[in-house]
């Protein structure tokens, strides 16, 4: 162990690097490191920030989704429905029609027998007013013997 | 090499020495320390003048990992102003990493270039030259005593001096004052000793085993083949087991040094 003036010189020069590294090494070298981790601190946050807004945009669309799907369904719904309204209504309708066809017919069917019955009795009265002619040996006159022709074809209608 | 194995370790203890009594120097350890100081300067300097915040090169990396390691040692201690305490730890750090890491150099080289430059001795290790450690913490001791007034005021750190621990009477004042210039004292010299003491031992060790050489040379000479080899295979394994384990030294003995100088800084904060 040999003290000598080596040791001032080692104290100035270890000074000196002292020195040197408080002014010029350090502080750039720490600041690049803060900023990075600001940096770094930032990008955590914006992803943090993005995950989030991306699991909102997750529920709302998980929301339209849903409501998409419910007013389908209630659309479908009252699709059959109509139908089955419509289906009803065509039933009735075809139902009525066909009732009042009947009825139409039976009239026309009666009135048809009526006219019938009517021409019958005519005939029937004009042959009964030719066959008493035949048998009074001259002709009657459809005029002059009307009443008594009304009330024959009075009798045969009511025969 | 020396001639004999009775010269070679006195050899290879010896400085380059300029001057005579107190006023000469050790021009081997001047020199190496200030190729150490450059070196790191250039390495921390090129790193600092290139630091970006955006993404780091490996280099950068690496510089930035021994800064954020030192700033952490800081932190964990001291709850004050960083600003020079943290430069001057990372420089003591590095420093004394750089120096202790000539220790690996094989013993033999730099006296042999230093022998073909003209020079008959050249100790590469400047931490094991007293005149180094002791000039390092030397410079803490002050920075010490710097920050104690600075904290304290003068007032304050005289009245600490003068009563402290034992309390503040008349009678006490001149025995608490001898402690804390002993305190003080003790301080540089631990940490001075404690590296000085490591590093040369870890150096003499190393010429030890280089020892070895000349038994195996004998060896060969006198056609003893068992002996030569028992004794290259034992030079080479020794140093090599010697230099693994002495890498944990240069660092550790470097870590010391830095959180020691941290911790007595902090505790020149600190009022009783």
């Amino acid at each position: 162990m040999d003290i000598n003036a080596t040791l001032i010189g080692q104290m100035l020069g270890f000074l000196i690097l002292v020195i040197f590294t408080w002014k010029f090494i350090w502080p750039p070298l720490l600041g690049a490191i803060e900023e990075r981790q600001h940096k770094i601190a930032e990008g955590l946050a914006a992803a943090d920030r993005g995950q989030k807004s991306l699991e909102d945009a997750r529920g709302q669309a998980d929301g339209i989704v849903r409501e998409a799907r419910d007013k389908a369904h209630q659309v479908l719904d009252q699709a059959s429905k109509r139908s089955g309204e419509l289906i009803d209504d065509a039933k009735q309708t075809a139902i009525t029609e066909g009732e009042r066809l009947l009825t139409a017919a039976r009239a026309e069917a009666a009135a048809e027998a009526a006219r019938a019955r009517d021409a019958l009795r005519r005939e029937v009265a004009a042959l009964a007013v030719a066959g008493a002619g035949q048998v009074l040996g001259r002709e009657v006159d459809a005029a002059t013997h009307a009443q008594l022709l009304e009330q024959l074809a009075a009798q045969i209608e009511k025969a | 090499m020396a001639g004999s194995s009775s010269e070679y370790i006195p050899h290879h203890l010896t400085h380059l020495k300029v001057g005579e009594g107190f006023w000469s120097v050790h021009a081997d350890t001047l020199i190496m320390t200030s190729l150490l100081g450059i070196a790191f300067l250039w390495m921390f300097g090129s790193a600092a003048r290139k630091a970006t915040a955006g993404v780091p090169g490996k280099f950068q990396a690496f510089i930035e990992l021994v800064v954020e390691f030192v700033d952490g040692q800081i932190k964990e201690v001291f709850s004050g102003d960083r600003s020079f305490l943290a430069p001057l730890a990372l420089t003591i750090f590095v420093l004394v990493v750089f120096m202790n890491t000539m220790d690996l150099i094989p013993i033999d080289i730099p006296g042999m270039l230093a022998g073909a430059a003209g020079a008959h001795h050249w100790r590469v290790l400047p931490s094991a030259d007293a005149n180094t450690t002791f000039a390092m913490s030397i410079t803490v001791l002050l920075l010490v005593i710097y920050y104690s007034f600075k904290a304290k005021g003068v007032g304050g750190f005289t009245h600490e001096l003068f009563s402290a621990p034992f309390g503040n009477h008349p009678a006490l004042w001149l025995p608490n004052f001898a402690l804390n210039i002993v305190e003080l004292l003790a301080k540089p010299v631990s940490l001075a000793m404690r590296l000085f003491g490591n590093m040369y031992a870890g150096e003499l060790v190393f010429m030890l085993i280089a020892l070895l050489g000349f038994a195996w040379a004998g060896a060969l000479a006198d056609g003893n083949i068992l002996g030569f080899a028992l004794g290259f295979i034992g030079q080479v394994l020794l140093t090599a087991a010697w230099a693994i384990f002495h890498v944990l030294i240069i660092l550790l003995q470097g870590f010391i040094f830095m959180v020691l100088t941290i911790v007595y800084i902090s505790m020149a904060h600190e009022h009783h």
